[in-house]
């Protein structure tokens, strides 16, 4: 910790409420909607007693209304509020697909330029526990397919409350997808700093020689751990956290397999024209196949819907075993010390 | 069929109201401005309906000619603070709030000197100095997003208020039920108008719904709604005038169904046979009861008007017309740029 700046340990679910609370301190034009605000369950600990703090006209339960309530936070955001509308779920969220796909994505590009939904759309991936096939769904990739929306989805405490400051303080719409699996992680916070969401990509978030990881939110948090206990097997993957998905930029991650020769991309959603899919076929399209000693590989959902039975459950999401024994058949296979050639 | 299909009675029936308006109490004045806008709208959108016949227009067109007496109606005592939203067939929304002829006709040219930079074309229309708050062709779209400005409105606390105009298809849209109900839940400063005009697309509203009066569903959530002429200048203006007067004062939302005709197809410039309809009986008895002819009526009987003074304003009007399309003609295209500027509010 450095000397002279207060660093504070909070989990990845109070990180997301101290976005709230430091938003709604500084910014009067910031207001919530959504389904469970005043409920004491529905979000986790992410919004606790916010209603008490800021008032129910603040903090805004709403009727089970989810398109209304999105195009009515678009509306206001074009009237100079910065809304952030909550989904506890993205599943229901979809109800929202047309204010959030063909409203606010298309507003600025279809009135030229000259309005712009500064609208923060929280989704939470909240799955597991025998939820099953409608309270599981990770749908990031497809918000990530549209162009005039930005995607973010945090994979640390520190990200979680930051990205969530600079998503509500972007002009445009933006999706903010958090997940209920990082809630318990903890990390020691500095202040506040606010940064544009503009200038905030993707991150090399440890270094490696062998083997280039990639994810986003859990993925990014699953390929770290991954990448953690490999170093024992004396496998040193570099890790690369997305962090932002839309506009995409994957120029570390080019970087990186440029060095390491070697792609393993993870993504907790399904494979086909998915986002791994698409960070492979970036990679691909820019390295020379010569720079690569391996097939770049996949790890994501089997193309099922998410089963409710926990035995079927186990088999469904990818694990830290299943990243593993992965890259260690990737990286083994082409032989732990082959370097790439220039 | 049951009595509820007929249950607008002589309001959706073309052989009633065709005589002239009663302008008992009205200001001269104001009523001749009114019948310039409506005129100006009038042959704005013939234009656009004679450049789509010679295939100078590739954006598809929605014309609204027969139903200008809603949208002059409803603008008269809006203010450039209020938040309007159209849909799909909104040239007269745009115009009678004061947005340009030229800025009209140049965007649906696609030139950036149109009023959305040329990007949006007839259906995305936006004139936010004149309140003019988009439109967009997703049927019932704009409706929820309308209840979100009305609730910026409370926020702000200065007695703004938001317009969305829909359809009568657009009430089959599960997206107004939500956002009546959130209009009327949280008491927001929204007046729905529904242009009831009988018709979504091809298909009357026979087909679509069990009572041909939209208002049951505003009724239903609580709102306070009023049904009347839509082609009635005179009556459409003071409905508005109560009701938007009344959600300035917090009186939460209304809901205002108009009935009225479009005299075009669904899109494009034909009137009715593009689409297999074949409504050429009940389009000639309501061109009778054309809002502009009425209204020039009975500023004829009230000897407010003759001939020569229509036809000196319809000739000005359609120069201001004329002029508008040609300048909109040699206005430039968007830069290349804009195809991807304009995306995002800052490049990343």
């Amino acid at each position: 910790m450095q000397s002279g700046i207060d660093m504070a340990r909070v989990n990845y679910g109070s990180a997301i409420r101290e976005a709230f609370v430091y938003l709604l301190d500084r910014y009067p034009k910031v207001f919530v909607i959504g389904q469970g605000l005043w409920a004491k369950w529905y979000v986790g600990n992410s919004m606790t007693d916010l209603d008490k703090f800021y008032g129910t006209e603040r903090i805004m339960d709403s009727p089970v209304s989810e398109l209304a309530c999105t195009g009515a936070a678009v509306g206001a955001s074009l009237c100079g509020y910065r809304p952030i509308v909550v989904h506890p779920r993205m599943d229901f969220m979809l109800y929202a697909m047309d204010a959030i796909v063909n409203q606010a994505a298309k507003w600025s590009h279809m009135v030229g330029g000259q309005a712009h939904p500064a609208v923060t759309i929280r989704g939470i991936i909240n799955r597991g526990g025998e939820q099953g096939a409608q309270h599981s769904q990770a749908l990031h990739a497809w918000f990530a397919h549209v162009p005039g929306l930005r995607v973010v989805m945090p994979a640390t405490p520190r990200d979680a409350r930051d990205l969530l400051i600079s998503s509500v303080l972007c002009d445009d719409p933006v999706l903010y997808l958090d997940d209920r699996w990082l809630y318990e992680l903890e990390e020691d916070l500095p202040p506040v700093v606010e940064c544009p969401l503009e200038q905030e990509g993707s991150r090399v978030v440890s270094r490696g020689d062998d083997v280039t990881l990639v994810g986003a939110g859990y993925s990014a948090w699953l390929c770290r751990e991954a990448a953690a206990a490999l170093q024992q097997r004396s496998i040193s993957a570099e890790v690369i956290d997305l962090r932002v998905l839309n506009p995409l930029d994957v120029s570390t991650v080019i970087q990186s397999v440029e060095k390491t020769g070697r792609l393993c991309v993870v993504d907790g959603s399904w494979s086909s024209c998915g986002l791994a899919g698409e960070v492979i076929a970036r990679v691909s399209e820019t390295l020379s196949p010569r720079k690569l000693l391996g097939a770049p590989v996949r790890i994501t959902l089997p193309d099922a819907p998410a089963p409710t039975s926990g035995f079927l459950e186990k088999l469904y999401y990818p694990t830290l075993d299943t990243i593993m024994e992965t890259v260690a058949r990737l990286v083994i296979r082409e032989g732990v010390h082959a370097k790439a050639v220039d | 069929m049951d009595m509820d299909s007929f249950e607008l009675g002589d309001l959706a029936n073309p052989r009633c109201y065709t005589e002239p308006l009663d302008i008992g109490g009205c200001d001269p004045v104001l009523l001749r401005a009114q019948l310039r806008m409506m005129l100006l709208i009038r042959r704005a959108e013939e234009k656009i309906g004679d450049m789509l016949a010679a295939q100078k227009i590739p954006t598809p067109c929605h014309l609204g000619i027969g139903q200008e007496a809603i949208a002059v109606g409803v603008s008269e005592y809006l203010r450039p603070t209020d938040r309007v939203f159209g849909a799909h067939r909104s040239h007269a929304h745009f115009l009678a709030l004061g947005g340009e002829v030229t800025a009209l006709m140049a965007e649906i040219l696609g030139r950036d000197a149109g009023c959305s930079r040329g990007m949006g074309g007839s259906m995305h229309l936006w004139g936010g100095s004149v309140g003019f708050f988009g439109s967009v062709p997703i049927v019932a779209g704009t409706v929820p997003l309308a209840v979100g400005a009305a609730l910026a409105a409370k926020k702000d606390g200065e007695s703004a208020v938001a317009v969305v105009y829909f359809g009568d298809g657009a009430a089959e849209e599960g997206s107004i039920h939500e956002s009546l109900n959130l209009a009327a839940v949280w008491k927001l400063p929204v007046l729905f108008v529904c242009e009831n005009n009988l018709f979504s697309s091809h298909m009357h509203i026979s087909l679509r719904q069990p009572s041909n009066r939209v208002a049951r569903y505003a009724e239903a959530h609580r709102i306070q709604a009023a049904t009347v002429d839509g082609n009635d200048l005179v009556v459409v203006s003071r409905t508005s005038d109560d009701m938007v007067a009344a959600m300035r004062d917090g009186g939460g939302p209304r809901f205002l169904e108009v009935v009225t005709y479009r005299w075009r197809g669904h899109v494009g410039h034909r009137e009715d046979n593009d689409v297999g309809v074949n409504r050429s009986t009940d389009l000639a008895l309501w061109k009778r009861r054309d809002p502009i002819r009425r209204l020039v009526d009975a500023l004829t009987v009230a000897g407010e008007w003759d001939n020569h003074a229509f036809h000196a304003m319809d000739e000005a009007v359609k120069t201001e017309v004329e002029e508008a399309w040609q300048q909109a003609e040699t206005a430039p295209y968007p830069p290349a740029s804009a195809l991807l500027d304009r995306v995002y509010a800052k490049r990343h």
